[in-house]
C-alpha cells in the first residue's frame, strides 16, 4: 500500500456558529460525500458568542482528510477548522459510563479493576455498579474489554473531545 | 410604530429593492400570499409568473448567467419548494447565484404535517450553498441581506430562505444592507503571491503548455475574461475550455483549440494529454473533462486556480494550487509576468504548435451533409452562420443537441452560453431562455433543444407568450433520446430500451396551441429559409428541425479511456468501452 492510500485517523475540531441546523450540515456533509465518522461530540463553548465546538474523529487517506477539512471549512457557519492530529500534539479524552451486573467473585474483581483504571463508582445496587471512566479512547476500550466477562450489561460513551497542547487558542 | 418598522412581507420586498433586484421569477401559493400582496402594492420589482417552480429556478439561472447578477425566485411551501429542488441542485453544481424565497406554514404549525408543509431547509440543505428558516420577523432583514452576500461571494451558489406565513405578517424593524455583516463567511479572493510566482515560473519555462479554463472565469465577471485574453495573447499558448467556460476566450481566435472533454476536439484533448504544464483557471477537473484519472495528462505539472479550496486536489493532485478569484489571480499573474519580463520558449512553442496543427488537421468535428436528411451538426452550423452577427444568447437542454451546440456554435463573448453542465438537467433550456430574454429583451435568445428534453418544461412557452418574450426553440428532432440511444449503441448491443420518443406532439400545432408560431424544416435545401423565417418572427417560435435519427455525437472519449484514446466519426467502429468503463456514467 502506497503512502497515498494509507488510511489515517484524524481528530478534527470545528468551531461553528451555534445556529439551527449546523450539526445537520456537518453530519450531512459526511454522509453525502461518503466520509467516515468514528465519533462526534458537540456542545456550546461560548454562550456570549454563540459558538459551539464540534470534535470529529474520522479516517481516510491523506487526500480524503484534506478534502474533509476543505469541505468543512466552506460550510457557511464555520469559523475555523483545525486538524488536531496533523497540526498539533493534541490531548484526547473520552468519558464512558459502564454498567456491570454481577455478584460474588466477579463483582469484587470488577471493583478491583475499576480501581486500577481510576474509574469511579457513581451508582450501586447489591447486584450492579455503574463506573465512570475517563481517558484516551484506547483506555476506555481496554476497560470495557475487561468488564465484558465480569457482567458488562450497558455502555454509554461520549466520543472524543480534544484540544491542542500549549498556550494557543484554536 | 418605530421608524422603519414594517411587516415581514414588506421587509422581503424592501430588501430585494435595496439589493438591486428588479425582476423575480415565481409562482404564488397559500404560504406566500402576504409577499404576493406586498408585491401587488409596489412597482419596483417585476414578477415573472412561470408555469412550474422548476422553471422559475432555471429562468433565474438564465437571468443570472447572462447578466452576472443573482437570480431571485419566489415560491410557496411544500410542493412549491420541492419542485424547486432540481433547479437549486442545478445551480449548485454550476455555481450560479440564486436567492430562492420559499413560503412555509406558520411557525406554530411547523412539525405538525400541516397542509403543504415540507421540511424545506432539511430537503434543500444538500442542494444549496446555505439556507435559513426564519423563525421571527426580527431575523428576516439580516437573513435577507446575508443571503445575497452568501449567494454571490466566494464560489457562487443557490441559497434558500424559508419564511413562515406568520413571520410574513408580523412587523419588525428594517435594516439596510450596509448595516449587515456576516459573522463567519469570508471567502479568499486574492491568491497567495508566492504560489502565483511559482506558477509563473512553471508557465514561463513550459515547453508544451495548455490553458484549461472553466466557468470560474465567467463567474468572476467580464474583467476575468479580458485578463485571460491578455495573458493568453501575451504567452501565445494554446487554450481550451470546459463546457461551462465557453465564450471566456473567443472561439474565432487562432489560439483556441475548441472544447475539452468527452465530446471535446481531438486537438484540445491531445494537447491536454501531452502537455507539460497545465494552467487550470476556474475549472474543476470534472470527470467529463478528465476521463481516466490515472492517465490524465500524465507528464504534466498542474497549476489550479479556484476560489473554492475544496476543488483543489479533489479529483486530481496538482503541483501549484492557488485559492482565489480568477480575475484577481489573473491580474497578479499578468503583473508578475510583466515585471519579470518573462518570455515564452519560442522554439519549443513553435514545435508544440506544429504538433497541435497536426491534430487539428484531423478536423474532428467534421461531418458529411449529403442526401435529403438534415444532419443535426449542419442545422447548428447554419443557425450559427445566420445568427452570429447579432447579439445572440444560446441556451440548451441536455443531450446530443447540447454537445452539437457546444461544438458547432462558436462563442466570442462570455455570458452568452447557458447550459446545464454539472447536473445535466433535461428541461433546463426553455426556462433559462425565458430568464435570459427577460434580462436582454432586444437580443436574440435561442434554446437549442432536443425533442425529448423540451417536453420536460414545455409549459414555459406559455410564460414566453404571456410576457411577449420572442425566444426561439430550435428542436433537433431525431425522435430519440439521442445520447441515451448513442450509449445503448456503444454499451448495450444496440438494445434501445425506452429511448425512442413515442407519441410525440406535432410541434408546429403545439406552438400554435400556445399562441406561438411553429416552423418545421425537413430538408437541407429549405433549412436556411426556414431559419430566416424563425428569425423574422417577432414572437416566440418552436422550430421543429427534423434531423438524421441515427447520427452520433463525435468525437468522443469513451468512458474509462484517456484523452488520447478518442473515437472519431470516421473510425467509429474502433474498439470502444472497457468493462470498467461501463460502470461509469
Amino acid at each position: 500500500m502506497s503512502q497515498e492510500e494509507k488510511i489515517e485517523r484524524h481528530a478534527i475540531a470545528v468551531l461553528v456558529d451555534n445556529e439551527a441546523g449546523v450539526l445537520a450540515r456537518v453530519i450531512g456533509l459526511f454522509s453525502g460525500r461518503g466520509y467516515n465518522i468514528e465519533s462526534l461530540t458537540v456542545a456550546e463553548v461560548d454562550q456570549a458568542e454563540h459558538t459551539s465546538r464540534i470534535t470529529i474523529v474520522t479516517s481516510g487517506t491523506p487526500m480524503v482528510i484534506e478534502q474533509i477539512k476543505a469541505q468543512l471549512d466552506r460550510l457557511v457557519p464555520v469559523h475555523r477548522v483545525m486538524d488536531l492530529t496533523a497540526e498539533t500534539h493534541a490531548v484526547e479524552r473520552e468519558m464512558a459510563l459502564v454498567k456491570v451486573a454481577s455478584t460474588g467473585e466477579k463483582r469484587v474483581e470488577s471493583l478491583r479493576l475499576a480501581d486500577a483504571f481510576r474509574a469511579r463508582v457513581i451508582d450501586t445496587t447489591h447486584t450492579s455498579f455503574i463506573f465512570e471512566v475517563t481517558g484516551a479512547p484506547d483506555k476506555i476500550d481496554a476497560f470495557i474489554g475487561l468488564m465484558r466477562p465480569l457482567g458488562l450489561v450497558d455502555v454509554s460513551r461520549t466520543g472524543v473531545v480534544a484540544i491542542a497542547r500549549g498556550p494557543e487558542a484554536m | 410604530m418605530a421608524e422603519n418598522e414594517m411587516t415581514g412581507a414588506e421587509i422581503v420586498i424592501k430588501s430585494l429593492v435595496d439589493q438591486g433586484v428588479d425582476t423575480i421569477f415565481g409562482y404564488p401559493g397559500g404560504a406566500v400570499l402576504p409577499i404576493y400582496d406586498a408585491l401587488f402594492q409596489q412597482n419596483k420589482i417585476r414578477h415573472i409568473l412561470v408555469r412550474h417552480e422548476q422553471g422559475a429556478v432555471h429562468a433565474a439561472e438564465g437571468y443570472a448567467r447572462s447578466t452576472g447578477k443573482p437570480g431571485v425566485v419566489l415560491v410557496t411551501s411544500g410542493p412549491g419548494a420541492t419542485n424547486a429542488v432540481t433547479g437549486l441542485t442545478d445551480a449548485l453544481m454550476d455555481s450560479i447565484p440564486i436567492v430562492c424565497l420559499t413560503g412555509q406554514v406558520a411557525t406554530h404549525l411547523i412539525g405538525s404535517d400541516a397542509f403543504q408543509e415540507a421540511d424545506t431547509v432539511g430537503i434543500t440543505r444538500h442542494c444549496t450553498k446555505h439556507n435559513w428558516l426564519v423563525k421571527s420577523p426580527e431575523e428576516l432583514t439580516r437573513v435577507m441581506h446575508e443571503a445575497f452576500y452568501v449567494a454571490t461571494n466566494g464560489r457562487p451558489g443557490p441559497v434558500v430562505i424559508d419564511i413562515p406565513k406568520d413571520v410574513q405578517f408580523q412587523s419588525a424593524e428594517y435594516v439596510g444592507p450596509k448595516n449587515v455583516a456576516h459573522r463567519t463567511y469570508r471567502p479568499t479572493v486574492k491568491g497567495d503571491v508566492e504560489a502565483i510566482k511559482e506558477a509563473i515560473d512553471l508557465i514561463a519555462n513550459a515547453k508544451k503548455p495548455v490553458f484549461y479554463t472553466g466557468g470560474g472565469i465567467i463567474n468572476s465577471g467580464p474583467v476575468a475574461s479580458q485578463l485571460l485574453r491578455e495573458f493568453v495573447k501575451l504567452t501565445g499558448y494554446p487554450i481550451t475550455s470546459t463546457l461551462m467556460g465557453l465564450g471566456a476566450f473567443p472561439a474565432s481566435d487562432k489560439q483556441w483549440l475548441g472544447m475539452v472533454g468527452m465530446h471535446g476536439t481531438f486537438e484540445a484533448n491531445n494537447a491536454m494529454h501531452d502537455c507539460d504544464v497545465m494552467i487550470n483557471i476556474g475549472a474543476r477537473f470534472d470527470d467529463r473533462v478528465t476521463g481516466r484519472l490515472d492517465d490524465f495528462a500524465p507528464n504534466s505539472k498542474k497549476i489550479h486556480v479556484d476560489i473554492d479550496a475544496s476543488s483543489i486536489n479533489k479529483n486530481v493532485r496538482v503541483d501549484v494550487g492557488i485559492i482565489g478569484d480568477c480575475a484577481h489571480v489573473l491580474e497578479d499573474m499578468l503583473r508578475i509576468w510583466k515585471a519579470k519580463a518573462r518570455q515564452p520558449d519560442k522554439a519549443a512553442l513553435g514545435d508544440w504548435w506544429k504538433q497541435i496543427e497536426v491534430w487539428r488537421e484531423r478536423k474532428s468535428l467534421s461531418f458529411r451533409q449529403n442526401g435529403e436528411t438534415i444532419k443535426p451538426q449542419y442545422a447548428v452550423q447554419r443557425l450559427y452562420e445566420l445568427t452570429k452577427d447579432r447579439e445572440t444568447y444560446i441556451t440548451t437542454e441536455v443531450g446530443q443537441h447540447q454537445m452539437w451546440a457546444a461544438q458547432h456554435y462558436h462563442f466570442d463573448e462570455p455570458n452568452r452560453w447557458m447550459t446545464s453542465g454539472g447536473l445535466g438537467t433535461m428541461g433546463y433550456g426553455l426556462p433559462a431562455a425565458v430568464g435570459t430574454q427577460i434580462a436582454h429583451p432586444d437580443a436574440l435568445v435561442v434554446d437549442i433543444a432536443g425533442e425529448a428534453s423540451i417536453l420536460m418544461n414545455m409549459q414555459e412557452i406559455s410564460t414566453a407568450v404571456q410576457f411577449m418574450l420572442p425566444v426561439k426553440i430550435f428542436i433537433l428532432n431525431n425522435e430519440y433520446m439521442g445520447m441515451v440511444r448513442q450509449w445503448q449503441e456503444l454499451l448495450h448491443g444496440g438494445r434501445y430500451s425506452h429511448s425512442y420518443s413515442e407519441s410525440l406532439p406535432d410541434f408546429v400545432k403545439l406552438a400554435e396551441a400556445y399562441g406561438a408560431k411553429g416552423v418545421r424544416a425537413e430538408t437541407p435545401d429549405e433549412l436556411d429559409a426556414k431559419i430566416q423565417e424563425m428569425l423574422d418572427t417577432p414572437g416566440p417560435v418552436i422550430f421543429d428541425c427534423i434531423v438524421d435519427k441515427y447520427e452520433n455525437c463525435y468525437p468522443m472519449i469513451p468512458s474509462g479511456a484517456a484523452h488520447n484514446q478518442m473515437i472519431l466519426a470516421d473510425d467509429a467502429d474502433a474498439p470502444t468501452v472497457t468493462e470498467a468503463g461501463k460502470m461509469l456514467v
